[in-house]
C-alpha cells in the first residue's frame, strides 16, 4: 500500500528529518511508528499524505507516485486517507455531526448517505448522544473519538495517526486503541506515530522506530523498547 | 459542481456568518463606516461637479451687430454665427430690447436714447463646448457686420482652469477615498480570515479541493459587502432626498441645482453596493488564496 524508496528530507532551516528512508507497508497492516521527539517521525507521516514533499526520493500510495503529484491533484489523495491528531484538529465552529459531515461534504455526497454514513460512524466511536454540541463543548477524548469518526467515514484505506493518545489520559487512549483496532479488523491499514509505550507493548503490533531520520528497527511484533 | 453543493456554500456562508458573530459585526462595520464616507463625499464632489458645469455652460458670447446694419445685414450676420463650427445655441435680441435692458439695469436716464438708440442688435451665442469660447468669439469677431464681441476674456479662461483644477482634485480625492476602503475592509475581512486559518488547514487535510474551501468565503464576502451597505444606502437615500426638498424649494439662483435625487441616488446606490461586495469578494478571496497556497 506505501512504498517509500530512499526518502531524504532536509528544510531550509538545515534539518534533515529522514535521511534515505526505505519502508514498504502492506494492506491491513497496523504500524506503531517510535522514536525519541525530533527523530522524523512527524515527517514520515506527513509525507504519505503529501503534507511534506521530500527532498529526494520516491513515495508510493497504492502504486501512485506522490512527490510528483500535482497540487490540484492532493485533496483526491487525502480523501482515501483519514488523518488523527494529537490536537484533534477539528472545525471549531462546526458541531460534532458537522465535523464528521464535511469529509463527506467536500465529495459531494448526497445528504441521505451523509446521514446515513455519519450516525453509522457515531455510533462505532460512540457519540451518538453529543452530535449537536461544539468541539469546546467535549472532553479530549470525546473530540479525539469524532476526529477518529472524521478520518473513517470516507471509509479510507489507510488511516494515519499522530500521537492520536498524546492528549488523554491513560484511560480514554484504551478506548481511542479499541476503536483503532475496530477500525483495523475492518480491513483498514493503520499507521500511528506515538510514544505510549503502555499501549505498544500490550497491543502488540509491527513496530517501526525512527531514530535521526533513519529506521533503525523494524519488528513484525515489537515493543516500544526501554533504550528509548 | 452540483447545485446541491451551491446550496450547500451558501448555507454554510450564512452559518458561519453567525457563527463568527463579532468578526461579522467587525467586518460589516468597516464596510459600512468607509461606505458612508465614501457616499457622503461622493455626494459633495458630484453635486460640486454640477455646479462647475453651470458655470460653464453660463458662459456666452454677447456679438454686438454693426449698430447701422440693416436688418438684412444683422440675418446674415446671425446666419453665419449659426453656421460656425462650435456653435450650439443663438439667441437674437434686437437693438430695443438691448437698450430696455439696459434701462432696467441702470434707470431711466438711459430712456433719452430710446429717441435715437446708439446700440446694434445683439447675438447671444452658446459653444456646444465652453471651452471652445474664445476660438468661436475670435471667429465671430471677423465677420463683415460684427461690431463687438464680448465673452469676459481672460476670466473665462482662469475660470476654466480653475473648475479643471477643482475637478482633478475632487477625482483624486475619490480614488483615493475609494483606494483607502478597499485596504481598510479587505485588511478586516484578512483579519477575521487569518484567524480561521487552521479551519482552512483542516479543510484541506479532509480532501477539500481549493474553490470548496474558497467558495463559502467569498459568498461570506459578498453577504459582508451587502449588509455593510443597507446602511450608508438607507441613510444617504433618505438624507439626500430630504436635503434636495429643502434646497430646491429655497433656491432661486439658477446656478445651484442639486443633482435630481432621480436617476442620482440610483447610480449612486449601484456605487456603494457594487464597491462593498467588490471589495468584500476581492478581500476573502486575496485572504483565502494566500492561506491555500501555504
Amino acid at each position: 500500500m506505501i512504498v517509500m524508496k530512499n526518502v531524504y528530507k532536509k528544510y531550509p532551516n538545515g534539518v534533515v528529518a529522514s535521511n534515505g528512508i526505505h519502508v514498504e507497508i502492506e494492506k491491513g497492516e497496523f504500524v506503531y511508528v517510535v522514536g525519541p521527539s525530533g527523530a522524523g517521525k512527524s515527517t514520515f507521516i506527513k509525507m504519505m499524505y503529501r503534507e511534506e514533499v521530500p527532498s529526494s526520493g520516491l513515495i508510493y500510495f497504492n502504486n501512485t507516485e506522490l512527490t510528483k503529484m500535482h497540487r490540484k491533484d492532493v485533496p483526491y489523495l487525502r480523501r482515501q486517507i483519514g488523518v488523527v491528531f494529537q490536537d484533534f484538529k477539528l472545525l471549531p465552529k462546526l458541531t460534532v455531526y458537522e465535523n464528521i459531515a464535511y469529509a463527506l461534504e467536500v465529495i459531494e455526497e448526497s445528504p441521505s448517505v451523509i446521514r446515513q454514513k455519519v450516525t453509522e460512524v457515531l455510533k462505532l466511536v460512540g457519540l451518538t448522544r453529543k452530535t449537536r454540541m461544539f468541539p469546546n463543548e467535549l472532553s479530549g477524548g470525546e473530540q479525539q473519538r469524532v476526529s477518529i469518526a472524521r478520518s473513517i467515514v470516507n471509509q479510507p484505506k489507510l488511516v494515519i495517526a499522530d500521537e492520536p493518545t498524546g492528549n488523554l489520559d491513560p484511560e480514554t487512549s484504551w478506548e481511542i486503541m479499541k476503536i483503532f483496532e475496530r477500525i483495523n479488523a475492518q480491513g483498514t491499514t493503520i499507521i500511528m506515530a506515538t510514544h505510549n509505550k503502555d499501549i505498544v507493548d500490550n497491543q502488540p503490533h509491527r513496530v517501526i522506530q525512527i531514530e535521526g531520520g533513519l529506521i533503525t528497527r523494524d519488528e513484525h511484533e515489537g515493543e516500544y523498547s526501554n533504550e528509548i | 459542481m452540483k447545485s446541491r453543493t451551491v446550496r450547500r456554500h451558501i448555507r454554510e456562508s450564512f452559518k458561519s456568518l453567525s457563527r463568527n458573530g463579532w468578526m461579522t459585526f467587525a467586518s460589516v462595520s468597516a464596510v459600512t463606516v468607509t461606505l458612508l464616507l465614501i457616499g457622503v463625499f461622493i455626494v459633495i464632489m458630484m453635486n460640486l461637479n454640477q455646479l462647475a458645469d453651470n458655470i460653464e455652460n453660463d458662459v456666452e458670447i454677447k456679438v454686438v451687430a454693426e449698430p447701422g446694419a440693416s436688418e438684412v445685414e444683422v440675418q446674415e450676420l446671425l446666419k453665419e454665427v449659426k453656421e460656425t463650427p462650435g456653435v450650439a445655441e443663438v439667441k437674437y435680441s434686437s437693438r430695443k430690447q438691448e437698450l430696455e435692458r439696459m434701462i432696467q439695469s441702470f434707470g431711466d436716464e438711459l430712456a433719452l436714447y430710446k429717441q435715437d438708440n446708439p446700440l446694434g442688435d445683439a447675438l447671444y451665442v452658446k459653444a456646444d463646448d465652453p471651452k471652445n469660447t474664445a476660438s468661436i468669439a475670435n471667429e465671430i469677431s471677423t465677420y463683415t457686420y460684427t461690431f463687438d464681441v464680448e465673452y469676459g476674456e481672460g476670466k473665462v479662461e482662469k475660470l476654466f482652469n480653475v473648475l479643471k483644477i477643482g475637478r482633478n482634485v475632487g477625482l483624486g480625492l475619490i480614488l483615493a477615498l475609494l483606494f483607502t476602503a478597499m485596504f481598510l475592509i479587505s485588511n478586516t475581512i484578512r483579519l477575521t480570515i487569518v484567524a480561521r486559518r487552521t479551519e482552512i488547514d483542516i479543510m484541506k487535510l479532509v480532501g477539500a479541493t481549493d474553490s470548496f474551501v474558497r467558495i463559502p468565503f467569498m459568498l461570506e464576502g459578498v453577504w459582508l459587502g451587502i449588509f455593510g451597505a443597507v446602511l450608508p444606502m438607507t441613510l444617504m437615500t433618505i438624507f439626500y432626498s430630504k436635503l434636495y426638498d429643502f434646497w430646491e424649494g429655497r433656491l432661486q439662483n439658477q446656478l445651484f441645482h442639486l443633482l435630481d435625487p432621480n436617476p442620482f441616488l440610483l447610480q449612486l446606490n449601484f456605487l456603494l453596493l457594487f464597491v462593498a461586495v467588490f471589495i468584500g469578494v476581492w478581500g476573502s478571496f486575496m485572504s483565502v488564496r494566500k492561506f491555500l497556497k501555504s
